[in-house]
């Protein structure tokens, strides 16, 4: 082991600079006074010392580009640079929303193929890319089986998820105003029975990612379908997990009638230190009408926006979409091709079950057996040395990895979710494999104590949500 | 093809094995794309695409309404090119993301200078979602069916709201404005403060781009309601912050802060509330505390709201947000300091002056359309149908917004008009006599 992250007492910018008080407010003359600002505490900083500070910041801050970055459920693949680079085209970056639809055909252009491609390669008919992150693709969803349900003259008002889902999708169905039933799962699979006897005429759907979080292949995905057709619902598809299916199997070939796709994940547009992502949403032909607008619509050789759709659920954020991520995205599947995305999630399948043989000899691997795409283990033996999953997570970093997802999903006790991705080499998988048996050998003090050789030592999180700090001016009064 | 290595150590002879849990009906054989390229193809394919676009730098633009196009300080550019940045993750291991949590932190002191609320978060997808969670907030501190907006708020951001609160059934009421100057009419929003009312919102500047001083009287009115003020970031510059007149949440658009139009995404949601309120408040929120050794630290906290926590009882299903327009946004007030900062929004308001100005001068065109100050945008009334008058001068070359009067039949023919001080006095001159020529 011999990683040390950078670790400078770089200080906030608010204590490099300082701000300019002998401002002459007569220059403020032509706004209304009472609502004129005449105080604006900001420092002034020279470039060469703001320069350094973020320089050093980023020197503080673990990225995939740096290492490997194994956080289950979020694809933390390698982001090609060629994406990044035509991203920053000023022909991409210099379009304003509103322009004329005549003025943006190139952008048009971009997206409408997108849209066919995400369309292939998610087996549905018709796609939406405006919902800005995968969250907002559930959301999105959940609308279109709101005015599906309604238009057919039936509001039904339950979503199901199982025990095993993302946060998101309870959220999402609680802000989208439904009722949620959750089902605990069966051996790390959804169980049929108790699914059958939930379902209704109150059902409106079911929310599903398959793999599952566990990294497990719900075999029966036709009966759920099934099941959940029969019973007048809609199957979502929460694409969280898609990376390990490219190829082989479409959310649409297993029967789900609205599925989101993260192109975050799956397709390789950076991840951004938590945003921006995009979540578009793709949907069977007779959920197209739903879509929200405005619609790319090709007519001939020239690309348009059409707003009058009368079904439309709306619009669920302003203007068409994240743009500059979807560029992205485009250049991601453009290079790899059907065989490149293929061969990605054989690789992430592959790179996942080969850590997965290695660690379940170390860790409890519940519901054993082969993986998909990630894996979740149990750190629960940890605690016959006094340690927690936790403690594991932080000293992982002190050796120069990140840490797994931990701690979720609920139904694992002390998990901790791994999803090494299809662009590690299996070198990198050696090593991570050989600092889960280094640190099982050392002196668990150092482990609970751990991480050392991080920026800064192990953080105070009670600390931060009893004193309520959130901004420079609270510091300052709470340092004194 | 598979390292021989892994095959080995899983015990299989072909990588089919892995995938064997997925049943014969729900396989596919191949996915139709088109043939893979390398990078040298695809350079060339993307840029014969996307030169058909004509950028709001290629030619003179007077698009605004959200979205507006400022200079980007080239070490800006440099700081969000840094890939230990983009490349990481929500900081969920603080301990090795102290980078992007500082800078987060950094962004939420700016921003609460700026809006003067207690507590900023470390973002939401744009203006407009932080609209819809803003009226979902108010609907969390006070139950009620009724959320009033004022009516010169933009319609493109009224439509996300209208979406978010589906949800709840609540309906949404307008208040109209002045007709002389566009300002809130606030005896009309007395009239409709009866009755089950758990919100009220509106924008200043607003869409009109005139700054809004009878602000102080609204708070007043609306007593226990809460008040959600939208403002650009850059008007705070030189307006006082919402605080000052009683806002308990305070959301905008901060794109415009470091980063390009780029189509209209991604954004930058700004969203702060007062602190009485900070346990109802959406999205995710950076701490300070302190390491093991008393050192200071940054950490993700009062996670308890969230969605990875609390599920459906969480105040949103907010994850990926959009941390690294937020860094952009601190780069951005970093490098210009409080001095440029100001500066730009100065310019940006004399220049809008100057240009209404001028137009006013010109037959045909009645401008500003409304009688009160005004920010970096304005409304200019014309004689002529804004949509031929859009064309007309598209022809030329120049791109303006589309006609107020679908929205706004009240308001008759009218377009705003944005400037920044990117414009050059050529492509204004420009726009100038191109108004002449159609007059």
């Amino acid at each position: 082991m011999n990683y040390h992250q950078a670790s400078y007492d770089e200080p906030l910018l608010f204590e490099i600079g300082s701000s300019d008080d002998d401002f002459d407010v007569s220059l403020l003359r032509d706004i209304p006074k009472q609502i004129r600002r005449e105080a604006l505490p900001l420092p002034d900083i020279p470039e060469r010392e703001v320069f350094k500070h973020f320089v050093r910041l980023s020197q503080m801050n673990f990225s995939v580009d740096s290492g490997f970055y194994p956080l289950g459920s979020c694809t933390m693949k390698y982001n090609p640079k060629l994406a990044e680079q035509v991203a920053r085209y000023s022909k991409v970056t210099d379009l304003h929303p509103e322009q004329d639809p005549s003025t943006v055909q190139g952008a048009l252009q971009i997206m409408n193929e997108l849209e066919g491609y995400l369309a292939e390669i998610g087996g549905v008919d018709a796609v939406t890319l405006q919902p800005a992150a995968g969250a907002q693709g559930e959301f999105t969803g959940l609308q279109i089986v709101r005015a599906y349900h309604s238009d057919r003259g039936g509001d039904r008002n339950e979503v199901i998820v199982p025990d095993t889902a993302h946060g998101t999708n309870p959220a999402s169905a609680a802000m989208a105003g439904y009722d949620l039933i959750e089902i605990p799962s069966k051996s790390g699979h959804v169980d049929c029975d108790a699914l059958e006897a939930i379902v209704g005429n109150d059902t409106a759907a079911l929310m599903l990612t398959n793999p599952n979080t566990l990294g497990i292949f719900e075999r029966d995905v036709i009966g759920i379908a099934d099941i959940v057709h029969r019973a007048g619902a809609l199957l979502y598809y929460d694409g969280a997990n898609l990376n390990a299916i490219m190829g082989r199997s479409t959310p649409g070939s297993m029967n789900f009638d609205i599925v989101h796709f993260n192109l975050h994940k799956t397709f390789a547009t950076p991840h951004g230190g938590g945003g921006p992502g995009a979540g578009p949403v793709g949907v069977k032909q007779f959920l197209e009408p739903y879509l929200p607008v405005p619609r790319i619509v090709r007519k001939g050789d020239r690309f348009d926006l059409d707003y009058e759709r009368p079904k439309s659920i709306g619009t669920v954020r302003a203007y068409v979409g994240n743009f500059a991520v979807l560029v992205r995205a485009y250049c991601y599947i453009r290079m790899m091709g059907a065989e490149g995305l293929r061969d990605a999630s054989l690789h992430a399948v592959a790179n996942a079950n080969y850590l997965r043989a290695k660690l379940e000899k170390l860790f409890e691997l519940p519901f054993g057996g082969r993986r998909m795409h990630e894996f979740v283990l149990s750190g629960r033996s940890l605690k016959e040395r006094g340690l927690r999953t936790f403690d594991f997570a932080k000293r992982l970093l002190d050796h120069g990895f990140h840490s797994p997802t931990v701690y979720f999903p609920h139904i694992v006790d002390e998990a901790m979710m791994i999803e090494p991705t299809e662009t590690e080499s299996s070198d990198t998988l050696d090593r991570f494999v050989a600092a889960f048996e280094a640190i099982l050998h050392e002196d668990p003090e150092i482990v609970q104590t751990a991480p050392h050789n991080t920026s800064v030592g192990r953080v105070d999180e009670v600390k931060a949500a009893r004193n309520l700090i959130f901004n420079f001016g609270s510091l300052k009064a709470l340092e004194k | 093809m598979i390292d021989p290595e892994i095959l080995k150590a899983l015990g299989i002879s072909s990588p089919e094995e892995l995938f064997e849990d997925i049943p014969a009906e729900a396989r596919i054989s191949s996915l139709k794309l088109p043939e893979p390229m390398d990078e040298r193809d695809f350079i060339r394919h993307f840029k014969k695409i996307v030169s058909k676009n004509i950028t709001v730098s290629e030619t003179p633009s007077f698009l605004g309404g959200g979205v507006y196009r400022h200079y980007i300080p080239a070490a800006v550019r440099e700081i969000l090119a840094r890939s230990e940045f983009y490349t990481s993750y929500t900081p969920y291991q603080p301990e090795a993301s102290q980078g992007m949590l500082q800078a987060m932190f950094e962004y939420q002191s700016y921003m609460s200078i700026l809006t003067g609320m207690d507590i900023v978060n470390s973002s939401m997808y744009d203006w407009s979602t932080a609209l819809g969670e803003a009226a979902l907030m108010c609907h969390r501190i006070r139950r009620g069916s009724r959320f009033l907006i004022a009516r010169s708020t933009s319609p493109v951001r009224k439509r996300v709201l209208e979406m978010y609160l589906r949800g709840i059934d609540a309906s949404v009421e307008e208040i109209p404005f002045d007709p002389e100057t566009s300002r809130l009419s606030v005896d009309s929003l007395e009239d409709k403060l009866k009755g089950e009312v758990f919100g009220f919102y509106l924008e200043n500047p607003n869409l009109f781009g005139v700054m809004d001083e009878n602000v102080f009287e609204v708070s007043d009115l609306l007593g226990e309601v809460p008040l959600v003020i939208g403002a650009d970031p850059l008007s705070l510059a030189i307006m006082k912050p919402p605080s000052e007149y009683g806002a308990d949440i305070v959301i905008g658009e901060g794109h415009h802060l470091g980063t390009d139009p780029n189509f209209g995404g991604p954004l930058l949601g700004i969203f702060g509330c007062r602190k009485e309120h900070l346990r109802k408040m959406p999205g995710r929120i950076i701490g300070a505390t302190t390491d093991a050794t008393g050192k200071r630290a940054f950490c993700m906290t009062l996670q308890t709201r969230e969605q990875h926590i609390r599920r459906d009882k969480a105040t949103s299903n907010i994850c990926t947000n959009e941390s690294l327009m937020a860094l952009a946004a601190c780069a951005y007030l970093a490098a210009l300091g409080g001095t440029g900062f100001r500066g730009v929004a100065l310019e940006n308001l004399e220049k809008a002056k100057d240009l209404s100005g001028r137009i006013s001068e010109i037959d045909g065109f009645r401008s500003p359309r409304f009688d009160a100050p005004h920010f970096n945008e304005f409304a200019v009334g014309c004689d002529i149908p804004v949509d031929r008058l859009r064309k007309r001068l598209l022809e030329g070359g120049i791109q303006i917004g589309p006609s107020l009067s679908k929205d706004f039949p009240e308001v008759g023919e009218a377009v705003v008009i944005a400037v920044s001080e990117l414009h050059t006095e050529d492509e204004l001159n420009k726009l100038i006599s191109s108004l002449e020529g159609t007059a």
